[in-house]
């Protein structure tokens, strides 16, 4: 079977699989595929109907999550009969077909076609099932909104994982646009869910504007491949792509064409803004103002791994320019290393996870960059699982203590009583980031790392390592916050958000579930406040996800001859890595291209790489445990203050997030705010006063020529006699 | 046409010889003229309104003049049309006089400036 482009590993016909020719071979996929996107469509629907007809019960929630079940079970079967085989194309219906010529690059066409590949098939099941586990959560995380609300958020919720299906399952660029503007907009929509609040509302302006600098980019980018290629069609695309990759291999760099090499550095820039990296991540952060199953399933699991599937998806255009993914990898690596020290520093736990998020995509991207698509996806894949569930721990602790986040504020949350299932999530999913030794997320980041001392590339044993401090740093901050808030002396202060009818709304609603759960509270509020522990449904989906993050460690450990289920999945797609003659070698003991294997310290890094980061993981958990978890007797302090004056600046700098934030405000936002102000007077004294001008003339024309209008008979009287002289001149003028 | 034309002057009595057409047009233009400026100048309603048939009958003769000149008949059968519509006319213009001066108790057109600006 040569379902994609095993051409691509052709650096010796030997080693490589395939046969050097490219067979486009796609076959017809089964019609049920259309259901994928629409079923969350008619979500939308629903839930639009049900907010027209104001429900005021959690039914837009049950219709969604059904809505999404029944894609995650269709994504569940397209796995199962189209994994393995070639690209299943399933035809929808035609969208764009415009021919204004008869030439080969004269026609642009696109249809709302779905093409089921290997990647597809991976990203499919863990968005589809994510959301479905998160509207879930949400069902209960909302419920005090029930109402228009409720029923927004859902239609929002649903329109999203739409426009992710979209994304994920186009057959071409334009439609990969379509979805990839959907999600941005879904993203605005959502985090400005509380558009009551100012900053809710600024976060949400924020992201949109951002991602719509990367959309640009993006856009260019599908420019300049139409009018390089003349298509936008995968299956048209990547044979064209081809030579010019070859003749990168084959060390011609030089005959790729200076817009050839343009089009991935402007898709990187689309890539850039959706996945929240350097220069463009300062989005994420504020992201947080939208309730927490949003950032859950669109800022950690699904959107901005929109950003990576780009990249996956597009790669052999990565492939034709000697640059662009060394690039990738050090934009990944900064970025990593960065968010890592801002997360350090903070102490609103959902903002920590935020810029853990941005972090851990800087992974990915490395991931892509250092020629393991296989090692990047993987980690998309496991990192969904874990960070969901990070995310909906917090809302869980948000939603129970009214809204409180801070670290310094709250403690022990994971011993009190009815939130173990929280507090063990938490560990699980911690333990993860942190990549703790045999949790999926210490495999797949493993895989990056080791790749990074493997692969040949501008100073990429340098991004090893800035990756291996990064995830030290990782352990520590993520262990901080659990050391801090979940375990240790039981402690909190309640937030300050819906204080009041929370308390109320929820004793109605959860006085079944909970049973003795809660104390008697005074409906007359204010005084004793006690945490509300989550109901079954918060519970139930983060069991499942905790499952699900252990799980998929698993999957590092089947179809090992093609690392790992995941590559078993990318095999034979264009996200393949291309020297995968190298890994042979490396593993296997073929023809050894020795210079290709690199070496750590003299060992194999595949194999070194998984006690070293093992040992750095565990330092990082370590260090957190002495200054976050010993000796500490009370929520707001810790050992870590005894230390913070001994690092003071720099300290304050990472609180600051480094100052991006005002440096973006210094140097874009207030030129442009001047500039706006210029263009306002401009508009106020040139435009309004040539408008004000052409009104001003007929009145004084008008003041002129009233004084003839003198209301007396003889003044009338003798206008008229000049009239009849002055035709009379006329006349005889004109006889001469 | 000249057979007819040296007839009618052979019938005319001597101090009449040199009377040309232009004499009429004089005539009539002075008596327009001086209607005009007496409907410019005068203040009381009816004498203005006694300027403009004045202008009337100065239109007349020309016209009349016009007709004997031309020997053609248009001219003379268009002044009693004039004629007739000038008194219906006069008849019309005395009534409003009538209810002007029953407005202001007087016939000064100068009373009558409201519709200024």
């Amino acid at each position: 079977m040569v379902g994609g482009l095993a051409g691509m590993t052709g650096l010796t016909a030997a080693a490589a699989g395939g046969d050097g020719a490219l067979a486009v071979g796609t076959v017809a996929g089964p019609w049920w595929v259309v259901l994928i996107p629409l079923l969350p469509m008619l979500g939308v629907v629903l839930t639009l109907v049900c907010a027209i007809f104001d429900v005021r019960t959690k039914a837009p929630a049950w219709m969604s999550v059904a809505c999404l079940a029944g894609s995650f079970g269709l994504a569940v079967l397209a796995y199962l009969e189209l994994a393995g085989g070639p690209t299943a194309v399933t035809f929808g219906f035609r969208w764009i077909d415009v021919a204004w010529g008869d030439g080969p690059g004269q026609r642009l066409s696109a249809d709302f076609a779905f093409a089921f590949d290997g990647l597809t098939c991976l990203w499919m099941l863990f968005v589809t099932g994510l959301a479905t586990l998160i509207a879930l959560y949400a069902s209960e995380y909302m419920s005090h909104d029930v109402g228009v609300g409720y029923c927004r958020f859902f239609a929002a919720f649903n329109l999203f994982v739409f426009s992710m299906a979209c994304l994920v399952m186009a057959d071409n660029l334009v439609l990969l646009f379509l979805g990839w503007e959907g999600v941005g907009l879904c993203s605005y929509l959502l985090i400005g869910y509380f558009y009551k609040k100012p900053s809710a509302v600024a976060a949400a302006k924020k992201a949109f504007i951002m991602n719509r600098i990367g959309d640009l980019g993006l856009l260019m980018g599908m420019l300049l491949t139409f009018v390089q290629f003349g298509t936008l069609k995968y299956a048209e695309l990547w044979p064209l792509v081809e030579p010019y990759v070859a003749a990168v291999r084959a060390g011609h760099a030089d005959e790729v064409p200076f817009l050839v090499g343009l089009i991935p550095v402007l898709f990187m820039v689309g890539a850039f803004g959706k996945s929240a990296q350097l220069p463009l991540y300062v989005w994420l952060p504020d992201a947080m103002e939208g309730p927490t199953p949003v950032s859950a399933l669109i800022h950690a699991a699904t959107m901005v791994t929109a950003g990576v599937y780009l990249v996956a998806r597009t790669y052999p255009l990565f492939l034709v320019s000697e640059w662009a993914l060394p690039v990738v990898a050090w934009v990944g690596a900064l970025t990593a290393l960065l968010a890592a020290t801002i997360g350090m520093a903070q102490f609103d736990i959902k903002r920590i996870m935020a810029y853990s998020t941005v972090s851990q995509l800087g992974y990915m991207f490395c991931g892509m960059a250092l020629l393991t698509s296989v090692g990047g996806a993987f980690h998309v894949f496991t990192h969904a699982f874990f960070k969901a569930t990070l995310f909906l721990c917090c809302g869980a602790v948000m939603h129970g203590f009214a809204g409180q986040l801070d670290l310094r504020r709250l403690s022990g949350v994971g011993l009190m009583p009815g939130w173990r299932i929280v507090g063990l999530a938490m560990l699980v999913g911690c333990l993860n980031l942190a990549g703790f030794p045999f949790t999926a997320g210490f495999f797949s980041k493993d895989m990056i790392l080791a790749e990074a001392f493997v692969t040949p590339g501008p100073g990429y044993r340098a991004i090893g390592w800035i990756l291996l401090l990064t995830a030290g740093l990782t352990a520590y901050y993520t262990f901080r916050v659990f050391f801090r808030v979940f375990v240790g002396p039981v402690e909190y202060v309640p937030g300050d958000e819906h204080h009041g009818d929370e308390h109320g709304h929820h004793h109605e609603e959860h006085g079944e579930h909970e049973g003795g759960q809660q104390g008697p509270a005074p409906e007359a509020h204010g005084h004793a406040f006690h945490p509300h522990a989550p109901g079954w449904a918060i519970n139930l989906v983060l069991a499942l996800l905790a499952v699900g993050s252990i799980a998929a460690a698993g999957a590092y450990f089947v179809h090992t001859e093609h690392h790992g289920w995941v590559g078993h999945l990318l095999h034979g797609s264009p996200a393949e890595p291309t020297h995968e003659a190298a890994f042979v070698d490396a593993h296997g003991h073929g023809d050894g291209h020795a210079e290709a294997h690199g070496s750590f310290f003299g060992l194999d890094p595949h194999k070194a790489m998984y006690f070293v980061s093992s040992a750095i993981g565990l330092l990082g958990i370590g260090v957190a445990f002495g200054l976050h978890y010993l000796g500490r007797t009370t929520a707001a302090t810790s050992r870590a203050d005894a230390l913070l004056p001994k690092v003071g600046p720099v300290a304050r700098w990472a609180q600051g997030k480094w100052y991006v934030d005002e440096l973006y405000d210094a140097v874009i936002v207030k030129p442009l705010w001047v500039l706006s102000h210029v263009l306002h007077m401009f508009d106020k004294l040139v435009v309004d006063g040539l408008v004000n001008a052409a009104g001003w003339l007929p009145r004084m024309i008008g003041r002129a020529v009233r004084p003839s209008q003198g209301g007396v008979l003889h003044g009338y009287a003798v206008q008229m006699a000049c009239g009849i002289a002055f035709a009379l001149v006329i006349v005889w003028l004109m006889t001469l | 046409m000249s057979v007819s034309l040296s007839l009618a002057q052979a019938s005319l009595p001597a101090p009449m010889d040199g009377v040309t057409l232009a004499h009429y047009l004089v005539v009539s233009a002075a008596m327009f003229a001086i209607g005009l400026v007496g409907f410019l100048t005068r203040r009381n309603l009816i004498i203005m309104f006694l300027c403009t048939e004045l202008m009337f009958q100065a239109a007349g003769i020309a016209l009349i003049a016009f007709s004997r000149f031309h020997l053609h008949m248009t001219g003379q059968t268009f002044v009693i049309f004039v004629l007739t519509v000038a008194a219906a006319e006069a008849a019309l213009a005395l009534a409003l006089v009538v209810l002007l001066y029953r407005r202001k108790d007087s016939l000064s057109a100068e009373e009558w400036a409201e519709m200024k600006g």
